[in-house]
């Protein structure tokens, strides 16, 4: 019987957009002609899952191991795209975490869904996720799930130094050093730009991709009492959500091009701004 | 989408898009000026299983058609010609182990090349023998188990950079043409050697070297199908991979096209933008006309080979020879509609230019493809 190994990929559907808009009378962000995509920092988390797994498979050591790269996601249905993305870049199989009991789940409600799906995998060793969303930038999934989990986080990782099947190495930047952790597995981490290159799709994954079958795990798969999830189980409520307002003020300076930077001059003198 | 492509086709026209809107536009410029080999691309495309297209799936490959290998052809040759030529380089060094390989063969060499973590390379030119194949000199004398291998290779893409070569040499130089036969020769074999890295007009940054043969022993089982069999095989894999040439070409046509398109819309003159006078829509006109006549063709040409068409060389001729003659002309006129700008390396046209000159002249020049179409059109007539 071959040991099982299983890296796990925690992944986010988001909008694809830096400026989001609300609705201002529902408080909901308005998704029209919005492209949803992977949350770019998952995009690293998947590539480095990926790469682990070519790296055990590529030690000869391992060649009777049972070697997996699961990408996991809570959300709406239609996140199974992102999962079948997942498999097109090298994961071998996704799971969707949705149920309407789940909606409103805060980063703790949400961490608690995710351990109790991880639980119910085979093999788990190491947990994958992206620093943080584009959408939510909180960064606090990772953590509260390695704690729900009992295990050890390292966030910012930069480079996996060293792996096997019973520790890892893991270098990251801070701002002003560089820090080595050995820790035993299993572990969860996150992962920002400097980890990797996602790599393109493959036409094989591609193929797998349109193909491979999204199982979807509700609230009667796994068995969460109803105030432990969703918007019962969070410790957070978002009260309003509303588009910042921007002031400008806008002065154009008219005139030959002496006079407009003249005016210019004077203007940045008074604002004590040279 | 114009044609009508199946989902697996519309796929690696969107890998190959990818790749070159992330990977190739962003650096192309550079590889160019500096003739540097674009290994980290080329290893992206090997992870994307471009690779694999052609190969039979039996041997590690997906086992599509021509017609797939031109799409993706097409689509690398929009971003850089020199990546373009690398990848297909690499397919004319295999196709003929796929035709006439034995099995051992095909079992030894093909997997590592369908995966791309080894690029393959097609010697045949040499110093006084490019169209005329029956002038090679390089020699192969039998010695017991191994083919003694004695002359030099000139102008062979993936030179250096390959590890795999399919190579030609006399084996009975009394016999000309019908005297030459194919070996593969591995990277690494004694008395195997490169010569310098050639500085181009275009395609600059694909590799092209000399390889230099030195009683070199290669084992008589590299040798592929029989002893004379070398310009059949030649013959049988230029009338292969001749419409992927034709499908650089309108890659490369197209984007000059794109780039031409795009900037006579934002050049003013005379308060107005470019696009707006009739001399330049008439160019853009005739440009876009003919890439799409090539396209036409070079998809004709190779969906007939992909349905078992056997009298191909005609058409596969034609194919390389008007896409690379419209390409010729359709860069040449995006340099014109860019004017000065056009001349200077700031811009990407000048480029597309010195490269698209090579599709004239590799794989059998245009005056050699006429050769063929006339000598085929006369002795067959329409069939």
């Amino acid at each position: 019987m071959a040991d099982k190994l299983t890296i796990i990929v925690c992944i986010k559907q988001v909008p694809g957009i830096t400026e989001i808009k609300i609705n201002p009378e529902t408080n909901t962000l308005i998704r029209e002609g919005i492209e949803n995509i992977i949350n770019p920092f998952d995009t690293y988390a998947i590539e480095e899952g990926v790469r682990l797994k070519e790296r055990f498979l590529s030690d000869t050591n391992n060649i009777n191991s049972d070697i997996q790269v699961i990408a996991i996601s809570m959300g709406p249905p239609q996140s199974k795209e992102i999962l079948k993305e997942a498999i097109s870049l090298g994961v071998d199989n996704g799971i969707l975490l949705s149920d309407r009991a789940f909606a409103g789940s805060d980063t703790w409600a949400t961490a608690y869904t995710l351990s109790k799906a991880i639980k119910k995998i085979e093999g788990w060793k190491i947990i994958i996720l992206g620093k943080q969303t584009l959408d939510g930038d909180t960064g606090q999934v990772g953590p509260e799930l390695a704690q729900i989990l009992n295990i050890p986080f390292l966030g910012y990782a930069s480079k996996i130094v060293e792996i096997d099947k019973n520790k890892i190495i893991i270098k990251r930047l801070m701002e002003d050093r560089y820090e080595t952790f050995e820790m035993k597995l299993p572990v969860a981490i996150s992962v920002g730009k400097d980890i990797n290159i996602p790599r393109i799709p493959s036409l094989r994954g591609k193929m797998k991709a349109k193909s491979a079958d999204i199982p979807v795990w509700d609230n009667k798969h796994l068995g969460l009492d109803e105030k432990e999830c969703g918007l019962n189980g969070s410790y957070t409520q978002v009260i309003k959500i509303f588009t910042p307002e921007h002031k400008h003020e806008i002065k154009i300076i008219k005139g030959t091009p002496e006079e407009q930077v003249n005016e210019i001059y004077s203007r940045l003198k008074e604002l004590n701004l040279i | 989408m114009r044609y009508l492509l199946t989902e697996e086709q519309k796929m690696i026209v969107e890998i190959c898009r990818r790749i070159v809107e992330e990977r190739i536009i962003p650096v192309r410029a550079e590889l160019d000026e500096k003739m540097i080999f674009p290994a980290e691309i080329i290893a992206e495309i090997g992870r994307s299983d471009l690779f694999r297209l052609f190969i039979p799936e039996k041997y590690g490959g997906m086992g599509t058609g021509i017609f797939e290998v031109c799409l993706a052809t097409e689509e690398l040759s929009r971003g850089d010609l020199s990546v373009a030529t690398t990848y297909a380089a690499s397919g004319l060094g295999f196709i003929p182990i796929i035709l006439m390989g034995s099995e051992e063969q095909k079992e030894r060499y093909l997997p590592q090349l369908a995966s791309g973590e080894k690029l393959a390379a097609f010697g045949l030119t040499e110093a006084d023998a490019g169209s005329d194949v029956s002038a090679i000199r390089t020699t192969a004398v039998k010695d017991g188990n191994y083919y003694i291998l004695n002359g030099t290779k000139q102008w062979i893409t993936n030179g250096g950079e390959a590890d795999i070569y399919t190579v030609f040499a006399k084996t009975d130089p009394s016999r000309g043409a019908r005297g030459v036969s194919a070996f593969i020769v591995e990277k690494g074999t004694e008395g195997f050697e490169f010569g310098k890295k050639e500085n181009k007009l275009g395609i600059r940054a694909s590799a092209t070297r000399e390889l230099i043969f030195n009683d070199c022993k290669v084992p008589k089982e590299n040798l592929i199908s029989k002893e004379g069999m070398g310009f059949i095989i030649i013959m049988k894999t230029f009338d292969q991979s001749r419409p992927a040439v034709g499908a650089q070409a309108v890659g490369v046509a197209q984007a000059a096209l794109e780039e031409a398109l795009n900037y006579s819309k934002i050049r003013f003159q005379f308060d107005s933008s470019i696009s707006s006078f009739q001399a330049i829509q008439h160019m853009l006109a005739d440009m876009a006309t003919n890439v799409e006549a090539a396209r036409s063709l070079v998809y004709y040409t190779a969906q007939a080979i992909d349905n078992g068409e056997k009298d191909i060389s005609r058409l596969s001729a034609m194919s390389k020879l008007f896409a690379s003659d419209m390409a010729m002309k359709v860069t040449t006129d995006a340099v014109q509609i860019f004017g000065g700008y056009g001349f200077m390396k700031d811009y990407p046209v000048e480029k597309m230019m010195r490269d698209a000159k090579i599709t004239q002249i590799y794989e059998g020049t245009n005056q050699i493809q006429r050769n063929i179409i006339a000598l085929d059109l006369i002795k067959k007539g329409f069939i």
